[in-house]
This record gives structure tokens, C-alpha cells and sequence, in this order.
């Protein structure tokens, strides 16, 4: 059948616009793998494994970086999976029809909050508190454990954890309310007329059909926490190191690109920060592409 | 016999929508009781408010007592949970968690009673499927998902599912109205087997089959009961207008 000239126009125009997704990240690609041609000739493979960062002598590794963003975001993980999970239980199973709307908004609202304004907060009402009150005790009563060892600074791994875990929240609590909610009432209702209770109807039905969704979900919050810059880099402490302790000053892949880029004199350095970058696409997409695949199997399930 | 069911006056409602007015009605014990009516007459709703399902649903809302063995399944000290593990249900779609074995969905009753030891809750799980004609054609994938039957066979296993925590009273909503003929003959057969244990409470818009496995029927029309008798008196001599056009196919 023949299109009409407007249907064709609003073809050619939508194919175009589509296209240009597919070319902006091939050119993403293209451009990240030429401009670390320089650092990846020079180091290879045991870029992504030493532990130097030396701009003055021109010596890069990666290892820091990757250790620092890697164990940043499952730190954000750890905290951010139980309190999402509960949030997303108490809006798909248990709060009154009436308030959900505007607790799930609320909820996507601090999604929307400029990363500046948490690293500001972090930076001069959280990370005061965690010196203060909350490392001084965890290394007392805990400190013979290298995690809670070392000196409380207040900046540092928790601290970038800990307002990352804040900034990932909304998306998890958000797709898992959405996962939730595809759960068919036929089978929430099996479980009530078995005499389940409202707890085990969530945890032996709820759940257990959620699962792959849900894997997605915190996969999807965990892809986000990796490539988050403003707010870890003002709360990390930004040094190149790789502790056990989780007071330590730590470094991620985005915050040493941000901050030394306008700095990196040399074309060497330039080009290592560059291959970082390709590094951290590199662990975003994979995050991404399998979280996405196991939310999208969850919704053809249904 | 015994009354199992005492219902005075129960009315329920979905937000300000009254679904079912002023139902006053015995259910006998180990008889099966049939309610039918045209679609939307409250004959779901009904039934529901039985086990106190009704009340899961946002805005759901019941008055009026239903006493079983006596006592008021809606009173203040009466807890849902255990009134629907004395008052079991089996759905219009067939319903078997979709995320378990056959096994496990039998079994799935069983360990919320606390029952823990593996030998009985495998042999309670063979009764159980023994008793809804199930087991000679699952008993060698007993652990392939539940899935993986037929619909017909899902809705046996659902009520294999009820029947293993051995409730006092079956519901059963339109249990056969997603099945074909044979499956539902087969349900019909199974009723009749189990009805000497349980007391049983079937919706159906089926008047055949109302009038094939019940003992006593109830006619409802647009939420109100509108005559309640032996089955053979209702469809051979109902007494309300009402109720003779609908059994003739007048209307509904």
C-alpha cells in the first residue's frame, strides 16, 4: 500500500531521529577508543591493574579508580536494596489507595534533585555527622575489624557509599514498585484464601515473581551509582588509594576525570584519563544492557 | 443436618457501590449449596465475603454477621488468616503460583500450618491429589512447575491446593466456567466425591450445573437473594416470578 506524503515525511523524519541514537554511540565509542590510543599503546593491559597514578612522571594505572567506583556503588547497593524494597512493598501492597500517588511522586522527586545539591549536603551536614557520631562509634566498637579501621575523617568510601545509596534509592524503589504491581492480583489472592498472612503473601508470592525484575531493578541502580560524579567526588576524599577501611579517602572513575581534566597538560594524560572513561562506559553498558534485558523478560512474562 | 453457615443480613460494598444487600441464608454442613443469578448479580461478591476475601480489595467494605459453628467470622477478635484456613477457596481462573511446583503448590498450605516434617507433607500431598483425581497424571512430574498442566488440571490441583489443609467449607467460584466439557465433568465428579468431607459453597452461571451437583440453590438478582430452597424445588417449582424466567431462559 502507498503511504500518504505525510506518513511518509513523519517516517523518514522519526527513522532519522532514531538513527541518530545508534550513531551518537557508535561516535561515543569511536571517540573514547582514538583518544585512549595514546595510553592504551603505552600501558596495555597492565593499565587496568597497577596502582600509580604519577601525572609528573607520566606512570598511570587504573586499579584505584576502578576499586574506588566498583566498591563505592556496592556500598550504595548494600544500603539503598532493603530501603527501596521496603519502600516499594508499602506502596504496591500496603498503603491506602489514597496516599500512593503522592508518596510514589515524592519518591521520583528526589530523583530529580541536582546531584550539586546532595553533594552539598553531604559535604557539610552528613560527612560532619559521620565524623562526629557515627565513625568515632563503629571504630570503637568494631575498629579491630579492617573495615572500621583507621581514622575517622568523615570523608571518604562511607561517605560516597552512603549518599550514593541516597541518589539510587528512587530508581530502585520506583521499578520495584512498577515490578510489584504486575504481580496478578489471581495469585495474591491464592495465597490470601490459603490463609497466608499479608507478610507471607509478599515474601512466598510477591517475590518469588518479581525476582528477575527485581534483579534488573537493582542492577539499574547500581549502573547509576557507577557513573554518578558531582556528589561522590565531593564527599570520597578523592585519593588514589585502595584501603580496607571504609573511613579511607577513596577515588572513583568519573571524580578523577572531572576533576583532573582541566589540569592533564600532557597529551599521555589526557589519553589515560580518556581510556578511564572507556573503562567506566565500558562497565555502565554491560550493567545496563543486562539489567534492562532481565526488567524487559519480567514484563513479557506478564 | 447442621448448619455450618449462618449469614444474617450482609451487604457489601466496593467504594459507595452496595454489591450484595441483605442476604440472609443457611448453609448446610456437608451439603453443597449452589448460588446462581445473571452476571453481576453479587454471587462473587458473596461468596467472597465468606472467607473474608472480600475485604482484601482497596474500598471493600461488609456489614452483618456470618456465624460459623456459631461464632462471627467478622467480630472484632476474629482473624482473617485463620478464618480462611477453615474456610478454604477455589477461584474462576485456575490459579496455581506460577513461581512453584505442583508439589510445592499442595504442599504450599502445609507449611504455613507449620507443618514441617517431609514424610507427612509428601503423603498429605498424594492424598491431597488422590482426593482431586490429580495424581495418576502428575504423580511422575510431581516437581515440574505447575505451568505445565493443562488448564483443567491446574484447577484440580488448585483444589487439591485447598483441600490439603483440610478446610471445613470449600468456595468455589466458577470453578469449571474456564474449562471445557470433559474438564468440567470432571470437576462436577470430583465435587460430588469431596462433598461428603466438606461443606460446600459453588457460584456458578451454569443452571445445569447447578442443578447436576447441588443440594440446595440460591437465586440471586441484583444483589439481593431472591429465593433460597432444595434444589429440586427450585427448579421444578420456584415460587418467585423472578426466578422461574431466569431457570427458563427468559432472561440472564
Amino acid at each position: 500500500m502507498k503511504l500518504a506524503t505525510g506518513d511518509r515525511t513523519i517516517r523518514f523524519l522519526s527513522t532519522v531521529f532514531a538513527s541518530m541514537i545508534l550513531l551518537l554511540i557508535a561516535v561515543i565509542v569511536y571517540e573514547l577508543f582514538k583518544g585512549s590510543e595514546l595510553s592504551i599503546g603505552r600501558f596495555g593491559l597492565k593499565f587496568l591493574v597497577t596502582t600509580t597514578w604519577d601525572p609528573v612522571n607520566e606512570v598511570f594505572g587504573a586499579l584505584p579508580f576502578i576499586f574506588g567506583t566498583i566498591v563505592s556503588s556496592v556500598i550504595a547497593l548494600i544500603i539503598a536494596l532493603p530501603i527501596s524494597i521496603g519502600i516499594a512493598v508499602f506502596l504496591s501492597e500496603l498503603a491506602p489507595q489514597a496516599i500512593r500517588p503522592s508518596v510514589s511522586l515524592m519518591i521520583e522527586l528526589l530523583a530529580a534533585i541536582p546531584s550539586i545539591i546532595y553533594g552539598l549536603w553531604g559535604l557539610f551536614v552528613m560527612v560532619p555527622f559521620l565524623q562526629m557520631y557515627v565513625e568515632p562509634v563503629l571504630s570503637r566498637y568494631f575498629g579491630s575489624i579492617p573495615l572500621f579501621g583507621g581514622v575517622p575523617i568523615g570523608v571518604g568510601m562511607l561517605a560516597g557509599g552512603i549518599i550514593l545509596s541516597i541518589m539510587i534509592i528512587p530508581t530502585i524503589a520506583s521499578i520495584s514498585r512498577d515490578i510489584f504491581n504486575t504481580v496478578p492480583m489471581l495469585y495474591k489472592e491464592a495465597g490470601f484464601a490459603l490463609g497466608m498472612t499479608r507478610w507471607e503473601v509478599i515474601s512466598k508470592i510477591v517475590f518469588p515473581h518479581s525476582r528477575s525484575g527485581l534483579t534488573g531493578a537493582v542492577m539499574l541502580g547500581f549502573g547509576r551509582a557507577l557513573g554518578e560524579t558531582m556528589a561522590v567526588t565531593m564527599v570520597i576524599g578523592n585519593a588514589p588509594s585502595i584501603s580496607a577501611s571504609l573511613f579511607a579517602p577513596s577515588y572513583t572513575i568519573a571524580s578523577v576525570i572531572a576533576n583532573e581534566f582541566t589540569e592533564a597538560t600532557t597529551k599521555l594524560y589526557v589519553s589515560s584519563l580518556i581510556e578511564l572513561a572507556l573503562i567506566l562506559f565500558a562497565i555502565s553498558m554491560v550493567f545496563n544492557a543486562v539489567a534492562r534485558l532481565l526488567v524487559s523478560r519480567e514484563r513479557i512474562v506478564q | 443436618m447442621a448448619k455450618k453457615l449462618v449469614i444474617e443480613h450482609l451487604n457489601a460494598w466496593f467504594g459507595a457501590v452496595q454489591a450484595i444487600k441483605d442476604i440472609t441464608i443457611d448453609i448446610e454442613e456437608n451439603g453443597v449449596t449452589a448460588v446462581i443469578g445473571p452476571s453481576g448479580c453479587g454471587k462473587t461478591t458473596f461468596v467472597r465475603c465468606l472467607n473474608r476475601i472480600h475485604e482484601v480489595v482497596d474500598s471493600a467494605r461488609v456489614s452483618g454477621r456470618v456465624m460459623l459453628d456459631g461464632i462471627d467470622i467478622y467480630s472484632k477478635t476474629s482473624d482473617p488468616v485463620l478464618v480462611r484456613r477453615r474456610i478454604g477457596m477455589v477461584f474462576q481462573k485456575p490459579n496455581p503460583f506460577p513461581t512453584m511446583s505442583i508439589f510445592e503448590n499442595v504442599a504450599a498450605g502445609l507449611k504455613l500450618n507449620g507443618i514441617k516434617k517431609k514424610d507427612r507433607i509428601a503423603d498429605t500431598v498424594e492424598q491431597s491429589l488422590k482426593n482431586a483425581a490429580l495424581w495418576d497424571e502428575v504423580k511422575d512430574k510431581l516437581f515440574k512447575p505447575a505451568t505445565t498442566l493443562s488448564g483443567g488440571q491446574q484447577q484440580r490441583l488448585c483444589i487439591a491446593r485447598t483441600i490439603a489443609i483440610e478446610p471445613e467449607i470449600v468456595l468455589m467460584d466458577e470453578p469449571a466456567s474456564a474449562l471445557d466439557p470433559i474438564s468440567t465433568a470432571r470437576i462436577e465428579e470430583l465435587i460430588q466425591q469431596i462433598k461428603e468431607r466438606y461443606t460446600i459453597v459453588i457460584v456458578t452461571h451454569n443452571m445445569q450445573q447447578a442443578a447436576r451437583v447441588s443440594d440446595y440453590t440460591g437465586f440471586f438478582l441484583l444483589g439481593e437473594l431472591i429465593e433460597f430452597n432444595r434444589t429440586s424445588d427450585i427448579f421444578t417449582n420456584p415460587i418467585d416470578k423472578r426466578t422461574e424466567d431466569y431457570i427458563t431462559g427468559r432472561f440472564g
